[in-house]
């Protein structure tokens, strides 16, 4: 099989700069505004969360094809009366913020004991993923909320692409706050609120992506 | 009483400009009123709810698994909340909150309320206490889109102000909504430092 690589291309761009889940969409907020303080404490969340939203979006995307998509295999043989209706309405929300977080929960204990070098760097940031709307928002966008019909590896792209561009808003963000921190700001607008007009026109710069 | 906890949820600690919780719907959608106020009643009909089951089951819940439970509890509220918004709100409504309904779930003002208040109050005290934090939270929500709207589309609530009025399209795009919620923040922020230095 040809992979087509320009799709590929264009859910990276899309999701890294056109649409990127920190300036574009608001998602993340509270990490790039609570933990982008400082350049090495924001790229090791930012690679947590971009592995937890990979890990996140292969598992979800089985479990949205194979169990609660109309129609879908696994419920068709369990539960053929509803299978018809699915369980996207009822179940949707529920199922994947328990996958998320029994999902960090395995990660973790999966990586203190095999890649102690890696828990090591993520491991302090890895239990507040859980609660970050970035990776709840990329399984969605993944998902029901697509722009357009994805395949599976398309999906698992556009989630770990999407990580990537949350890291770079981060790693941008704490760039940027690094360098604030020897100015000389009003009291008013001292630490969150220079941090948002900052991010106003770090928005205004990814703005530009807008037309390609 | 009832009056001295309405103003400790709107002014002393507004969830968003006090303690800067569920920023992501904030800056999202308040676009424009509609839609921010809309936004405003979901997440304030889901903190009232789990706040009354969280302090329902406070005693039953062991510590160790308290937040998957709240997890639970309050995924079940949002998938109601879609559910009812899908049933009875126009479509457009619908589609202007998009995937940030179902991401109340993860919205940090109602874990917050949850795990500090909830989790150690009885009923009654857990609802008041959802009831004033949420009007704090439209409040909040209503301030943001209004201005977003009057300035981005010259606009309130839909209705046209000034035919004269070139709306500034910057503010209805998501670098506005930075730039509101900043400017805000800074003036909610000076406002309190002159009070402290008066008094």
């Amino acid at each position: 099989m040809i992979m087509d690589w320009s799709t590929y291309f264009s859910i990276a761009i899309g999701v890294i700069f056109i649409n990127n889940f920190v300036v574009f969409r608001f998602l993340g907020l509270c990490p790039v505004i609570g933990v982008a303080k400082r350049l090495d404490v924001a790229f090791g969340y930012g690679m947590a969360a971009t592995f937890v939203m990979t890990m996140a979006s292969v598992v979800i995307q089985l479990l949205y094809v194979y169990v609660l998509q109309p129609n879908a295999a696994l419920l068709q043989a369990i539960a053929p009366s509803i299978a018809e209706k699915g369980l996207l309405d009822i179940l949707r929300t529920t199922s994947y913020i328990l996958v998320i977080a029994v999902l960090v929960q395995l990660v973790e204990m999966f990586l203190r004991k095999v890649i102690p070098s890696l828990y090591q760097a993520l491991g302090i940031y890895l239990p507040i993923i859980t609660t970050n709307c970035a990776v709840l928002g990329a399984v969605l966008l993944n998902t029901t909320n697509a722009t357009r019909d994805l395949t599976f590896p398309q999906a698992v792209a556009q989630g770990f692409f999407a990580g990537i561009g949350f890291t770079l808003a981060m790693l941008l963000m704490a760039g940027i706050r690094e360098r604030l921190e020897l100015a000389k700001i009003p009291k008013p607008l001292q630490d969150v609120p220079i941090t948002f007009f900052a991010a106003a026109f770090m928005g205004l710069a990814f703005q530009g992506f807008a037309g390609m | 009483m009832l009056l001295k906890e309405l103003k400790r949820g709107v002014f002393d600690e507004n969830p968003v400009f006090v303690m800067m919780l569920g920023l992501c719907p904030t800056l999202a959608v308040s676009v424009s009123l509609r839609d921010g106020v809309a936004m405003g009643c979901a997440a304030t009909f889901v903190l009232i709810c789990s706040n009354v089951i969280v302090s329902l089951i406070r005693r039953f819940v062991p510590g160790g698994v308290r937040i998957p439970a709240y997890i639970v509890v309050i995924a079940s509220f949002v998938t109601m909340v879609e559910l009812i918004f899908k049933a009875y709100m126009p479509p457009a409504v619908t589609a202007a909150l998009g995937i940030y309904i179902p991401l109340i779930v993860v919205n940090c003002i109602i874990f917050y309320r949850a795990e500090a208040f909830a989790s150690k109050n009885n009923v009654f005290r857990s609802i008041i206490d959802g009831v004033v934090v949420g009007i704090g939270f439209i409040c909040a929500m209503a301030l943001i889109s209004s201005v977003r709207e009057i300035l981005g589309s010259g606009s309130i609530g839909g209705l046209i102000l000034s035919s004269t009025y070139k709306p500034m399209t910057i503010m209805i795009l998501p670098p506005g909504a930075f730039l509101t919620v900043g400017g805000l923040l800074a003036l909610f922020r000076y406002i309190g430092q002159r009070r402290k230095e008066r008094a």
